[in-house]
């Protein structure tokens, strides 16, 4: 199963620790919302989960990361074949420029130096548009440029070219925060589609998104400016948002600070 | 602000500028909005405009001649003209030179120029198809040499230099954009010289020689295009399970290729019109050598310069080759220039540079 599970782990830039001491396990096929103030070290670990952190140069982490079981900071293990398994949608839309809407699907596959059938690249497309959401609205134009498409489907775009590699889970970090209402609705929808078969992790500012989307929540926070974050929190949504059990937690959540 | 009343033409820009604040502003502050327009109302019956006051206490003067917008046209209408007599000034140059060169040019522009070498001519007549051959030959070998060097040394510090050696390699390329070109010559004949016994002298030698000069160049020109690449895509790509060197091939090669074209442009035309090492290590000749590894090898630098030098009893034909030359290499450079900028549009992105990929 690709349950993840994260124990004893700090990750650093330099010398500095943006997370420390984080434990916690995260449900296969449910979405998780990683909440905290600005500087809590939550998307760090959201990096570390797919060991993009490490492409930082001297970013170094400790303690471990297992997916289904398995240790994604292994000895022996390619940090490239867990990204394969961890795929990432980013704040930004980021389709590449110069690619069209069918080949930004394609990019992940193609960069591997996969060799794939002209049928068989036309289903992929169509089914990682249609699990995107994108598909009835691109799939006239599939040869247009990427970034024609507006910002929200930019984002469903990089969302389908994620899905088109078949990770087992999804970290999304920020993925609304550059979008209009409308867009992130959209993609909030998404969001509930896609539970059912990969397990998401998404960190976010908004508390009523954490609260709409997530089925459990990870508050996190730190003591100060450039103090490491740390995992205050962790539960059902529904338990973290009516009775916290942590005071920060509840501050947090009603807004008095962050 | 004087006391005197505005003048009217001032006065009514001033009333119909402001009173449609209120219409415009939110809510929460139409009513400093109104005070705005209270104040141009009362510029109009003859009260002084700085005298009246918002509800918050603060004072705000009309906005016609509080400060003269006269004096901020002039700066901004003075620093346009000295910028645009500093373009002019240093074009004018240019156009004279262009002017002498195409006008004494023009006298040996002709077909036998470009097909004729200058072997066995004494006087009138001959050609430097031997020198644009031995230009074009020389130039396309230090490409060669140059451009994967180069290429693969600013890969090397944008996606993975760190640290010391990186900081070195980036000194070194900067003392070495600084050699200069007959250092860069003496270095290759010597160099030549112990390998294969003194006096060689061919046009890989000179190619060589020229390399020293571009490489850095290549450099430097394409590392700054490559940081040009946002790092939003090497994570998009690192992200999609990319290995690293197929994200540097497949991703940021191909976005920043228009710029590293022109990036070997600059390497090219920094070498092009080089003489110095060239007469040291490439010599002169009269005759067409095709063979690069082997023999002295004209080129229309060092032609320009030895036609110019050794002039022969029809001083007049010496010097008109000489022209027809510089036309010719400034011709070269041009058309390459223009290669460039057609490549460039080509490869930029958005072009259908992708649809070998499908």
């Amino acid at each position: 199963m690709s349950e993840l599970a994260i124990t004893g782990f700090s990750a650093s830039y330099g010398s500095f620790r943006a997370v420390a001491d984080v434990g916690l396990t995260i449900a296969a096929r449910a979405v998780t919302a990683f909440i905290g103030p600005s500087g809590c070290g939550k998307s760090t670990l959201l990096r570390s989960i797919n060991r993009l952190h490490e492409t930082v140069p001297g970013a170094t982490v400790s303690g471990t990361v297992t997916l289904g079981g398995e240790d994604l900071y292994g000895r022996a293990v390619d940090p490239v074949e867990v990204r394969r398994r961890v795929g990432m949608v980013f704040q930004r839309p980021n389709p590449f420029p110069g690619l069209s809407i069918r080949d930004n699907v394609l990019a992940g596959v193609k960069l591997r130096r996969h060799r794939l059938a002209k049928a068989a690249a036309d289903n992929l497309v169509e089914v990682s548009l249609r699990a995107a959401n994108l598909w009835d609205e691109v799939k006239d134009r599939l040869g247009k440029s990427g970034t024609s498409l507006s910002g929200g489907q930019q984002q469903r775009l990089c969302i389908a070219r994620a899905i088109a590699v078949e990770p087992a889970v999804l970290l999304m970090d920020e993925p609304c925060s550059a979008l209009d209402p409308l867009s992130t609705l959209a993609i909030e929808d998404l969001m509930a589609s896609l539970r059912q078969d990969y397990t998401v992790v998404i960190v976010t500012h908004n508390m009523q998104q954490a609260a709409r989307i997530s089925d459990a929540t990870a508050f996190f926070s730190t003591d100060g400016p450039r103090q490491p974050g740390r995992l205050i929190e962790y539960g059902p949504t529904t338990t973290i948002f009516s009775r916290p059990a942590e005071q920060a937690t509840a501050d947090y959540i009603a807004g008095r600070f962050g | 602000m004087s006391t005197q009343a505005p003048a009217p033409d001032q006065m009514s820009l001033s009333t119909s500028a402001l009173l449609p604040t209120p219409a415009a502003a939110p809510d929460q502050t139409s009513a400093p909005a109104f005070a705005f327009a209270q104040v141009a109302m009362s510029a109009s019956s003859h009260v002084p405009a700085h005298a009246a006051a918002s509800p918050g206490g603060r004072v705000f003067p009309a906005l016609t001649g509080a400060r003269p917008a006269w004096r901020r046209r002039f700066a901004n209408r003075f620093a346009a003209i000295v910028a645009a007599a500093g373009c002019l000034a240093a074009l004018i140059p240019l156009g004279f030179l262009l002017a002498a060169v195409v006008s004494r040019g023009a006298a040996r522009f002709d077909l036998a120029f470009i097909t004729q070498t200058m072997r066995g001519v004494i006087g009138a007549g001959g050609g430097a198809l031997h020198a644009i051959v031995g230009t074009v030959f020389i130039t396309a070998a230090t490409i060669c040499f140059s451009v994967p060097l180069g290429l693969a040394a600013a890969i090397y510090l944008v996606e993975y230099g760190r640290g010391k050696l990186a900081r070195t390699v980036t000194f070194l390329v900067d003392v070495m954009t600084g050699i200069p070109s007959i250092v860069a010559g003496l270095f290759a004949y010597a160099l030549l010289s112990l390998l294969l016994g003194p006096g060689v002298r061919s046009g890989l030698a000179g190619a060589l020689a020229l390399s020293l000069l571009m490489t850095p160049v290549v450099i430097r020109a394409s590392e700054e295009m490559l940081r040009l690449v946002p790092d939003d895509l090497r994570e998009a790509a690192c992200a999609l399970g990319v290995g690293k060197h197929r994200v540097i091939t497949q991703v940021i090669l191909p976005t920043a290729l228009s710029g590293l074209v022109s990036a070997v442009m600059l390497g090219v035309a920094r070498i092009v019109g080089e003489t110095a090492p060239l007469l040291l290590v490439a010599g002169f000749t009269d005759s067409m050598n095709l063979n690069l590894a082997d023999g002295r090898m004209a080129t229309l630098p060092v032609y320009i310069y030895s036609q110019w030098q050794n002039k022969g009893l029809d001083a007049a034909a010496y010097d008109n080759r000489a022209w027809t030359a510089a036309l010719l290499l400034i011709g070269f450079v041009l058309i390459l220039n223009l290669l460039a900028r057609l490549a460039g549009r080509l490869f930029a992105p958005g072009a259908k540079r992708h649809a070998r990929a499908s």
